[in-house]
């Protein structure tokens, strides 16, 4: 007997920023779609247990802060009262606000979707698995493949309650007075700061030497200075090496130079550790998809993996791991799969780190310059020159610019500050378009904004920068 | 018995490659849409897949060598696995296009057609196209080849760093499949713009494919050779271009710099038609006409390209073909106070010389009036243009297109002419064609006009011959 397979030209597996993206823009091209995603609605790590709660978090965080520094300009408010529960329900307000948004505009587009799993039995045909058990088969002519990532495991692990992953951590369960943060890199120090701000008192190990591996030193000082506060204490090159579960917390054996006490004890640990990409349960093994030593899809540039009719986008292809990469992917596979040359070969993409102060950079940075041997000018303007920075009270930021040396073609952007994740884009705007320092000095930007900023580290590489004096560098060397 | 896996097409226009590394050796066994080997072409790496299954006899192409569309890559033995037999062979043809076209048509808003089960076929995809970010050398990509161990994702850069220009100009190159490096720019920071992607692909004949943009303005030249400035040397009066004159300027300028023009200068005698005009001229005044010489051209003129049909013809150059024109529409060249305005006169060989005489003066008044309708001035298949009544002993015309001739009429003087031992006073009209040198050659023109003389001298030759 025949049975009725049910078909689809695109299925999206995995319903996040990459995910629906794809999904949007392949039915805005006009092809028939399936998203197949666990939730009711799409959204992904990024909206259910990542970006979005964290910074609704950060932002309580923030709130918190600034009142506190607001006793500088001669304001003191009683200690605040923190409902912790309110400030869950409040994140998931949003999270739920965004998320049903998603899921209107995924019907607008006439996109199917499908709350389940799928794993692959062929190139071209899925098994849905739904949550009451049954299954279902889906043939689709292609696949776009965004499973995303989970936070990695981490080295001693104990099955306990009190040990703690970023989504774990999202969730509020309660504010442990004591807490160790495993990990220095931005999710680490991001949720070490809302929990911080909260009342706990939080500390950071790192296994290298310094936080926020791969970001340039001059942008992370500022950071670190203002978390030596923040934190309770912050632990570099050092290492877990055991924990085990007390009556009342978690017993932590730590080891690296300068450890006044190698054991501890904390009420609550949360680990930090990056994130692995999802690429085992969907069947691949029927596919002729391949995957790399660190579970990472191959793809091409045109995210096409080894199977013709598959692709793959967002983190399961490879870092970094940022919703906005995979959108950008996403939306890559879906045009190639509607028949267009695209490929993603962005000249830069920005990372965020959403601490206080933010750190954004793009493009090159003055680590890879150095680690490249390339030669580069490098460019900065501190913040305790911009007007702007100084009537907000911080100015503990830096704006600088990586560009040729030659052609003085912005290469790379850097900014540590208030709001550096609002200002990043226009260096790479700058990057994308073969802008040069000269371009940047010469458009006009708004005063007073932080934004000058950008304008004058472009100034400072002519030794024309209007509110610091600095000779231009060349000139100094030639004299 | 051995059967042979030949290179399939691989894009339009694509008729050879640069084999880059071969992935199948003597003894394997391949499958359906097994990539099989490397093919670079100008701006591309293609893994090719085969479209069978069996185990290799032998491979006939090696890495760096060149070859064509369907040139045999290497032979086989089908195998266990192999569904189709010989006769595939012959199908294939009919059914992979379709295939194909099925795969690299996406936006279908309807699923694509199901096959049956048991016949489990891969719908092929189109071959990967690898965007090379440089020019490269066939060794360079085999030894690039040879390093990766994925094959999939060697040739694509991550960053193309070294030509700078926007996203959406990248993107443009790359959808007119033009390698950006190889783009020439005038910006001295080295930024290609959109405007050179679209000069390059237009010189690269590529125009067709590129995004229509706004049509240039018509024939207004894109950069003037000189600046027209107004005071520097003395004063200007400034006069607004009328419609006429607009139209006359752009058209001209369509004609001159898109017909390869030759002219051809003759003289004629045209003692007799004098005579004959001037003999007749009142009997044709009487019927409401004025008999000119122009009557006579255009009477002479139509029975002249019946007999030389590609003179009354069109080029359709784009189909490689020349229409030749069976009617005979003339235009005549009118001076008027708003500037040149060509009316046609239809149907010109079934008109006796009266009744020219009679529809000439009234067209020409109908110019000057200005009350000419678009169809008066359209549908010529050739034009006279006589100046003959201002000076001039002779001027090159251009021709209008879609036409390949016209005619142009200086003013008839009376020159000392060797007739019979001696010289007699002869009434001599100078006689200028101006011809497209893409349908007509020199010869047929020295003809033509020859012939046209000599009608003129001897009128009655039009009675004579057929």
């Amino acid at each position: 007997m025949m049975t009725d397979i049910r078909k689809t030209f695109v299925t999206v597996v995995g319903g996040g920023p990459g995910g629906y993206a794809a999904a949007f823009m392949a039915a805005d091209l006009g092809l028939d779609v399936t998203l197949v995603d666990v939730e009711k609605n799409p959204g992904g790590t990024c909206l259910y247990r990542g970006c979005i709660p964290s910074k609704a978090l950060l932002h309580v965080a923030k709130v918190l802060s600034d009142a506190r520094d607001a006793a500088e300009w001669g304001i003191t408010f009683t200690p605040p009262e923190l409902n912790v529960d309110k400030i869950r329900d409040t994140t998931k307000g949003v999270v739920n606000q965004l998320t049903s948004g998603l899921g209107e505009l995924g019907k607008a587009r006439k996109v199917h979707y499908i709350q389940g799993r799928a794993t692959f039995i062929d190139s071209q045909t899925l098994n849905i698995f739904y949550a009451d058990g049954s299954q279902e088969q889906l043939r689709t002519e292609y696949t776009i493949l965004a499973s995303g990532s989970r936070p990695a495991l981490f080295g001693p692990l104990l099955d306990s309650k009190r040990i703690m992953n970023s989504t774990d951590a999202l969730e509020l369960e309660d504010i442990p007075a004591e807490l160790l943060v495993v990990g220095g890199g931005y999710i680490g120090l991001e949720l070490g700061t809302v929990y911080a701000a909260l009342g706990s008192k939080v500390t950071v190990v790192e296994t290298t030497d310094g936080l926020l591996p791969g970001a340039d030193r001059d942008l992370v000082m500022p950071l670190a200075k203002r978390l030596e506060n923040v934190m309770h204490e912050i632990l570099l090159s050092t290492k877990v090496v055991e924990m085990s579960e007390r009556k009342n917390g978690i017993r932590v054996k730590l080891e690296g130079p300068d450890l006044k006490k190698p054991e501890r004890h904390f009420d609550k640990v949360l680990v930090c550790v990056g994130r692995k990409p999802n690429s085992s349960g969907l069947g691949l093994k029927n596919t002729r998809v391949k995957v790399d030593d660190k579970g990472f899809v191959k793809v091409d540039a045109q995210r096409r993996t080894d199977d013709p009719n598959i692709f793959a986008i967002g983190d399961l292809v490879g870092n970094p791991m940022l919703a906005h990469k995979a959108s950008a992917e996403g939306r890559v596979a879906a045009e190639v799969i509607a028949g267009h040359a695209a490929i993603f070969a962005p000249m830069a993409i920005p990372a965020v780190v959403f601490t206080d102060p933010e750190i954004a950079w793009c493009g090159l940075t003055e680590e890879e310059a150095k680690k490249e041997s390339r030669r580069v000018n490098v460019t900065r303007f501190p913040w305790a020159a911009s007007g702007r920075a100084l009537t907000m009270g911080r100015h503990d930021g830096l704006t600088k610019l990586i560009c040729d040396p030659e052609t003085n073609q912005v290469l790379g952007m850097g900014i540590v500050g208030t709001g550096a994740g609002e200002l990043i884009s226009e260096g790479v705007l700058a990057i994308e378009m073969g802008a040069s320092a000269a371009d940047v000095d010469m458009t006009i930007h708004p005063h007073p904004t932080l934004s000058e900023t950008v304008m004058e580290s472009a100034a400072a590489l002519f030794g024309q920068s209007t509110h610091i004096y600095r000779p231009k560098k060349a000139r100094q060397a030639a004299s | 018995m051995a059967s042979e896996f030949k290179l399939p097409t691989l894009g339009e226009n694509v008729t050879s490659g640069t084999v880059g590394k071969v992935l199948v050796a003597k003894g394997d066994t391949v499958a359906e849409n097994q990539p099989v080997v490397e093919i670079e072409t100008d701006k591309a790496v293609a893994e090719i897949p085969c479209d069978v299954s069996g185990t290799v006899l032998e491979v006939k192409v090696k890495e760096g060598q060149t070859i064509k569309v369907g040139q045999v890559i290497f032979t086989y033995k089908e195998g266990a696995g192999a569904k189709k037999t010989e006769a595939k062979e012959e199908k294939t043809g009919k059914e992979e296009p379709k295939k194909e076209a099925g795969a690299e048509k996406a936006p279908a808003k309807e699923a694509p057609e199901r096959k049956p089960a048991e016949k489990k076929t891969e719908p092929k995809a189109p071959p990967r196209l690898h965007v090379l970010d440089r020019p490269t050398t066939p060794s360079v990509a085999a030894k690039a080849a040879a390093a990766a161990a994925t094959p999939v994702t060697k040739h694509y850069p991550q960053r193309a760093g070294h030509v700078t220009a926007s996203p959406s100009v990248r993107r443009m190159a790359r959808e007119l499949g033009l390698e950006l490096s190889e783009i020439p720019t005038s910006d001295p920071a080295g930024r290609i713009s959109a405007e050179d992607v679209q000069r390059y692909a237009r010189g690269r004949g590529a125009a067709a494919e590129a995004p229509a943009g706004p049509a240039p303005a018509a024939e207004a030249p894109a950069e003037p050779y000189y600046e027209v400035q107004q005071d520097k040397w003395g004063p200007v009066a400034v006069e607004p271009m009328n419609n006429v004159r607009k139209k006359t300027a752009e058209f001209m300028t369509h004609c001159w710099t898109t017909i390869p023009h030759v002219t051809h200068f003759e003289k004629a005698d045209i003692t007799e038609i004098e005579s004959l005009r001037k003999k007749y001229g009142k009997k044709v005044e009487a019927a409401g006409g004025k008999l000119t010489v122009t009557s006579f051209l255009l009477k002479i003129a139509a029975e002249a390209l019946k007999r030389f049909p590609k003179f009354n013809s069109s080029l359709d150059f784009p189909n490689q073909q020349v229409l030749l024109k069976e009617y005979y529409h003339i235009g005549v060249a009118a001076d008027t106070e708003y500037g040149l305005l060509v009316p046609v006169i239809r149907d010109v060989d079934q008109k006796s010389v009266l009744q020219l005489s009679v529809e000439l003066p009234a067209l020409a008044e109908k110019a000057r009036a200005r009350k000419l309708s678009l169809e008066d001035m359209q549908g010529g298949t050739f034009t006279i243009s006589n100046l003959g009544g201002l000076g001039g002993t002779a001027f090159t015309p251009i021709i209008s297109a879609p036409q390949v001739a016209i005619l142009g009429v200086s003013r008839s003087q009376i020159e000392p002419v060797f007739i019979n031992g001696q010289f007699s006073p002869r009434v001599m009209l100078p006689l200028t064609l101006s011809y497209d040198h893409r349908v007509i050659d020199g010869a047929d023109a020295a003809r033509f006009l020859r012939w046209f003389a000599e009608a003129l001298e001897q009128p009655w030759v039009l009675f004579l011959e057929d």
